[in-house]
C-alpha cells in the first residue's frame, strides 16, 4: 500500500543539518502555550494542531477568539491567510501524481502540505523515482505533523515556564527558518524574483488591506516573476 | 464555551483544508511541464515570501514588542550565518532565537 522504504526515507528527512524539526517544534511550542493561555484544554489544543496543522491559521484563530470574532469572520480570516496552500498544492501534487498510485493517497496526504514539508519536498523530489514520490511525501508529512503535535503538547505544559523573552525568541525561529530555506531555493530567475518581489509587495499591500495583502501581493509578485522568467526563456 | 472552542477549531481546519483539497482537484489536470504549473510555482513562492515578510514587518503577538529595526537586523544576520555555515539551517534558527531573546531583554 505504502512503500516502507520510501516512507522511511521521507520520515528521516527531519534529521540532520537541514532538519525542520527545531523550527517546527519552536513554533508549535509557542502555539501550545498560546492555546493554553486563551483557555483551551489539552485535548482541544491537540485537536487543533491535529486538524489544522498550519501555523498562521492557528495564530489567526487564537487572535480572533481573543477579540471575540464570529465564526464567519474566523473562517474568512483563516482562509485568507492560508490561501497560499492552494498554489503550494498545485505546484507540488503534479510532481507526485503517478498512474499506478491510488487517488486516496493524494486526497488524504494533502493535509500535510505546510511550508516546512513543502519546502523539503521541493528540495528533494528530484532524487526520488516518480512512482514512489507520494510515499516519500507521506513520510515527510507524517514526520513534520508528529513534531507539530508533540510540540503543541510540550508547549501547553511548559507554558508556565515560558516568559515573554523566551516566547519572542521562539516566535522568530519560524520566519528565520523559512527565510533561509527560501534563500536556499533561489536557483532560477523565476523563483528568485518571486521571492524578492513577494517580500517587497506583500508588506506594501498591507497599507491597502491587511487581510488581503498576502494574496494580492503574492499574486502580483508571482505573475510578474513568471512573465519575466518566460521572456528570458526559462 | 467548550463546544464553542470545538466549533472554532472545526471552522479553522475547514478553512485551511479547503485550499489544500481544491489544490489536489486542480492538480489532476495539470502537467508538471505546463505553463500553468510554472505560473503556480511562482505564485507559491511569492505568496510564501509575502507571508513571511508580513510576519517580520507587521507581526502580531509577541514579536510586535520588538523594534522593527531589531527584527530586520536579526533576519539579515541569520541569512549571513546561513551562508557562512554552508547552508546549515539549525545554526541560524538557534542563533536567531537566542539573539532575539537577548535583544528583547536588553533593548
Amino acid at each position: 500500500m505504502i512503500d516502507a522504504k520510501y516512507f522511511l526515507k521521507g520520515f528521516y528527512s527531519i534529521k540532520g543539518a537541514r532538519s525542520p524539526a527545531i523550527a517546527l517544534g519552536a513554533s508549535f511550542i509557542a502555539i501550545g502555550a498560546l492555546l493554553k493561555n486563551i483557555g483551551f484544554t489539552i485535548q482541544e489544543s491537540i485537536f487543533s494542531t491535529f486538524l489544522t496543522y498550519a501555523l498562521p491559521g492557528s495564530l489567526i484563530m487564537a487572535e480572533s477568539m481573543i477579540i471575540g470574532a464570529s465564526l464567519i469572520n474566523i473562517f474568512i480570516a483563516v482562509w485568507l491567510v492560508n490561501a497560499r496552500l492552494y498554489p503550494m498544492t498545485v505546484s507540488l501534487m503534479p510532481l507526485l501524481i503517478h498512474k499506478s498510485q491510488p487517488r486516496w493517497k493524494y486526497y488524504l496526504s494533502c493535509h500535510f502540505i505546510a511550508v516546512s514539508s513543502w519546502l523539503i519536498m521541493k528540495d528533494k523530489y528530484e532524487g526520488v523515482k516518480k512512482e514512489f514520490r507520494i510515499d516519500f511525501w507521506i513520510g515527510i508529512g507524517m514526520a513534520t505533523w508528529s513534531v507539530a503535535i508533540i510540540s503543541t503538547i510540550v508547549g501547553y505544559f511548559a507554558s508556565d515556564f515560558l516568559n515573554k523573552d523566551i516566547l519572542i525568541g521562539l516566535a522568530i525561529i519560524n520566519p528565520i527558518y523559512f527565510t533561509c530555506m527560501m534563500v536556499g531555493s533561489m536557483k532560477t530567475i523565476k523563483i528568485s524574483l518571486s521571492i524578492i518581489l513577494g517580500t517587497i509587495l506583500g508588506p506594501s499591500f498591507y497599507f491597502i488591506s491587511p487581510e488581503w495583502c498576502i494574496l494580492f501581493g503574492g499574486i502580483v509578485a508571482g505573475s510578474i516573476a513568471f512573465l519575466i522568467g518566460e521572456i528570458n526563456g526559462e | 464555551m467548550a463546544s464553542n472552542i470545538i466549533l472554532v477549531i472545526l471552522v479553522t481546519s475547514l478553512a485551511t483544508f479547503l485550499s489544500r483539497f481544491l489544490g489536489v482537484i486542480t492538480s489532476e489536470n495539470i502537467k508538471e511541464n505546463s505553463k500553468i504549473f510554472r505560473w503556480f510555482n511562482c505564485l507559491a513562492y511569492s505568496t510564501l515570501a509575502a507571508l513571511i515578510a508580513r510576519i517580520v514587518i507587521f507581526p502580531s503577538g509577541n514579536l510586535s514588542d520588538v523594534d522593527l529595526i531589531v527584527r530586520v537586523f536579526v533576519v539579515f544576520l541569520s541569512i549571513l550565518l546561513f551562508f557562512l555555515t554552508r547552508k546549515n539551517l539549525v545554526y541560524p534558527t538557534l542563533f536567531s532565537a537566542i539573539i532575539m531573546s537577548l535583544l528583547a531583554n536588553y533593548l
